[in-house]
């Protein structure tokens, strides 16, 4: 990885005054859809900011606005200072869209030239780049397939590849591990990992929860385009919950017993499952006690710290998945 | 059972390029077809033809003015008039050939001074020192002087009855014995009578045709009463006649099918997002349109070379001799076909809705264009509804390039219109590809 630490020294060296993305007041509608409706960011140099939401929150929209692709109604977006539109913008944007936006005819290596040339690279310099994106993709030894051939895991690590060939200050991953399996998630987590420790400044969007918590510094979770909490992850569970556990329980009896059960102790039934939040682990004992006088009997039992999942299910009253 | 039969209608149903390839586009052929070789509309083709009379003798005006007459020609004593020329000359017998070679006509009849001596002509080995009529043609155009040929024949028939009265009698004398006095007064009455009549005929027709030096007439025939000398004078080094014709034709008709296909990678683009993410890169959409012309423009060249190489090897085209118009041609073509294929990609939504809209167009512009068969087989107005194809100038400026030998300087006009009409397409291109470059 010693050619990772060379390639991406410079986006590790950004400082200064201009925020590698501001985004002030944006407001996108497409016909009555509002798709993204006054949202204000900021992305500090080497944070991965994690933007959480169920399909069709706005996150897609909000992405695209930022690469140029979509023109909003109203609102800024900059970066580094300058307009998303221009040369120098696009010059430190990478962008990994959901797509897998490659050409599927051409090699992984003949993809990245092609994209590399479209930002303007050429000679040696486009050619230790390449180099340089096969190793971190973990293609090297596939360098001359044909993209259409690789296995979903590896398109998806070659669709990352090419959103940096250029060697990008600021990248936008949106949902990059749609459809891959454990394994080449694990394999992509390491990708973002080892580019955020070069110093790059990571948007990524995604509907995984766990994701956004084992990657990102920051999250914002969306929703019918707004922003409607946004913090550390810690923050978020602590706003919301405070102190308070979840419990999670199966159970079996008549549904109206089971409702009113789960009534009187505050709780709800989410995918058939009753929840309740405690504040001390003891109350676990009076909730069993009452399920058992109530004729309920009880299948499985989990204590859980509330999570991104209960964040939004806290804050919207709807699954992240629905 | 029935579940499937909905099923499939309710499919077509909704898929709009399956329904114009089911019902239009076979409408639309048959239209074609019917027109061109149908009866309907005055759709006979006229076939141009130039006369010059360097004889003037009554037989030959007698012919001329019957041949003016004839639906079937469109005959042509002078020049049209123009504001420099208002009254132009009479065709000569060079520029008469110049007109056959330039391929403004397929035939040109030159009545030679001396013909109306001895106009009629019976039997073989005859009358080996008459003044024969030089039909000079096309060969590229094989109905035309069989047209003309059977019409001359007519004209003859019908407008010159003294003259083969008086012709008859001459050979009566020559072959059977001189006639008593009193049978040569009786023919002499009977031949004054025709004179008189043909004298009438010529005068009318004379009245009649001033007022239109481009009109009607008839023909006549190679091996009847009148002798004719035929001389293809375009062509005669040609050893495959049609090769040269048929590689332009059926190479554009491909060419074009091949630009429409390659430009729909932008429709795939677009659906994969790939096209996104280039325009989001340092390429603005006019670059990437223009390298997607230059692309479909080598493309489609290489695929004219290799049809006309092709035709070298296998059909002994005459193509290294014809190098740089082969070269002008086959570029200008080419632009013009990739950004007809640029221009359709950008409109099309969806690839089958290219494929629909492609091909109806492109066996349209075929059809009318010349491209699967001649244009002079097609009535007048289809021949100027064939103008405003590609094929049609493509294949003028290769038939201009391979079979009239013309120099490149003479490609002007096929090779501006080519090269405007792709120019006009790529900019309509460009602009309906507005869809894709922001939302």
């Amino acid at each position: 990885m010693s050619a990772t630490t060379v390639k991406l020294a410079s986006a590790a060296a950004i400082t200064g005054a201009t925020l590698p993305l501001e985004i002030a007041g944006l407001v996108k509608r497409f016909g009555s859809l509002t798709a993204v409706d006054g949202i204000s960011l900021t992305l500090a140099p080497g944070e991965c900011l994690g933007v959480l939401g169920p399909n069709g929150a706005g996150k897609s929209t909000l992405i695209r606005s930022i690469v140029g692709r979509v023109i909003p109604n109203r609102g800024t977006v900059s970066i580094f200072g300058s307009a998303a539109q221009s040369t120098a913008a696009r010059q430190a944007l990478g962008w990994i869209p959901q797509e897998l936006a490659i050409y599927p005819r051409l090699t992984c290596a003949e993809n990245l030239i092609a994209f590399g040339r479209y930002h303007g690279l050429s000679g040696s310099k486009l050619k230790e780049q390449s180099t340089w994106c096969l190793e971190w993709a973990a293609l090297t030894d596939r360098a001359k397939t044909v993209a259409g051939e690789l296995s979903g895991g590896m398109k998806r690590r070659l669709n990352m590849a090419v959103g940096i060939i250029h060697q990008p200050k600021v990248v936008l991953m949106d949902e990059p591990t749609v459809g891959v399996d454990p394994q080449s998630r694990n394999r992509i987590f390491e990708m973002i990992e080892a580019l955020r420790a070069q110093g790059a400044s990571l948007i990524y969007t995604t509907h995984y929860m766990e994701e956004a918590e084992r990657l990102c510094d920051r999250i914002a979770i969306v929703d019918h385009g707004r922003i409607i909490a946004e913090g550390t992850y810690a923050e978020l569970v602590r706003s919301s919950f405070g102190s308070r556990s979840q419990v999670i329980a199966r159970v079996t009896g008549s549904p109206e017993t089971i409702a009113a059960w789960t009534a009187r102790h505050n709780g709800r039934i989410v995918e058939g499952a009753a929840e309740f939040t405690i504040e001390q682990s003891t109350e676990i004992s009076t909730l069993l006690a009452d399920a058992a006088s109530s004729a309920i009997e009880l299948e499985d039992l989990a204590l859980r710290r509330p999570n991104l999942e209960s964040v939004f299910l806290h804050l919207t009253g709807r699954e992240l998945r629905d | 059972m029935f579940a499937i039969l909905q099923t499939a209608f309710a499919s077509l149903r909704r898929d709009r390029a399956a329904l114009a390839l089911a019902f239009i586009l076979p409408i639309g052929f048959f239209s074609i077809f019917a027109v061109i070789f149908g009866s309907m509309h005055d759709t006979v083709p006229r076939v141009k033809v130039i006369i010059v009379d360097q004889d003037n003798s009554e037989a030959s005006k007698s012919l001329v003015n019957a041949l003016l007459h004839e639906d079937t020609l469109r005959v042509s004593t002078h020049p049209e008039a123009s504001k420099a020329q208002p009254n132009p000359p009479d065709y000569t017998a060079q520029s008469a050939e110049a007109s056959v070679k330039a391929g403004d006509v397929s035939v040109a009849l030159i009545i030679p001074q001396g013909w109306g001596a001895n106009p009629i002509s019976f039997g073989q080995g005859q009358d080996q020192n008459t003044h024969k009529i030089q039909l000079l043609n096309d060969s590229s155009d094989a109905i035309a002087p069989q047209v003309v040929s059977g019409m001359l024949q007519k004209a003859a028939m019908t407008s010159l009855p003294a003259t083969m009265a008086e012709m008859g009698q001459k050979y009566t004398e020559k072959y059977i014995g001189t006639l008593t006095p009193e049978q040569r007064k009786q023919w002499n009455d009977n031949l004054a009578y025709l004179k008189r009549l043909q004298q009438d005929r010529t005068q009318t027709s004379a009245t009649t045709a001033s007022a239109s030096p481009t009109s009607s007439s008839s023909g006549s025939g190679f091996n009847g009463i009148i002798s004719v000398q035929t001389r293809s004078v375009v062509g005669e080094s040609q050893n495959k006649p049609m090769i040269s014709y048929y590689a332009a034709a059926v190479g554009v008709m491909f060419l074009l099918f091949t630009a429409s296909s390659s430009a729909g990678a932008l429709l795939d683009e677009a659906d994969s997002g790939t096209l996104d993410r280039v325009l989001s890169s340092r390429i603005g959409m006019t670059t990437l349109l223009a390298g997607k012309l230059t692309y479909n423009t080598l493309l489609a060249f290489t695929q004219l070379t290799a049809m006309f190489v092709f035709g070298w090897a296998v059909f002994h085209l005459d193509l290294w001799t014809h190098i740089p118009g082969f070269l002008v041609m086959g570029l200008s073509t080419a632009f013009a076909v990739a950004a007809f294929g640029m221009l359709l990609a950008s409109l099309a939504k969806t690839r089958a809705q290219l494929g629909a809209i492609s091909t109806l167009l492109i066996l349209t512009m075929s059809s009318i264009g010349g491209s699967m068969f001649p244009r002079y087989l097609m009535s007048d107005a289809m021949q100027k509804a064939g103008q405003f194809t590609l094929n049609s100038w493509a294949i003028d400026g290769f038939t201009k390039v391979f079979w009239r030998d013309q120099p490149v300087t003479a490609l002007w006009p096929q090779v501006a219109v080519l090269l405007g009409a792709g120019a006009v397409l790529f900019l309509l291109g460009r602009r309906f590809a507005r869809r894709w470059e922001f939302s």
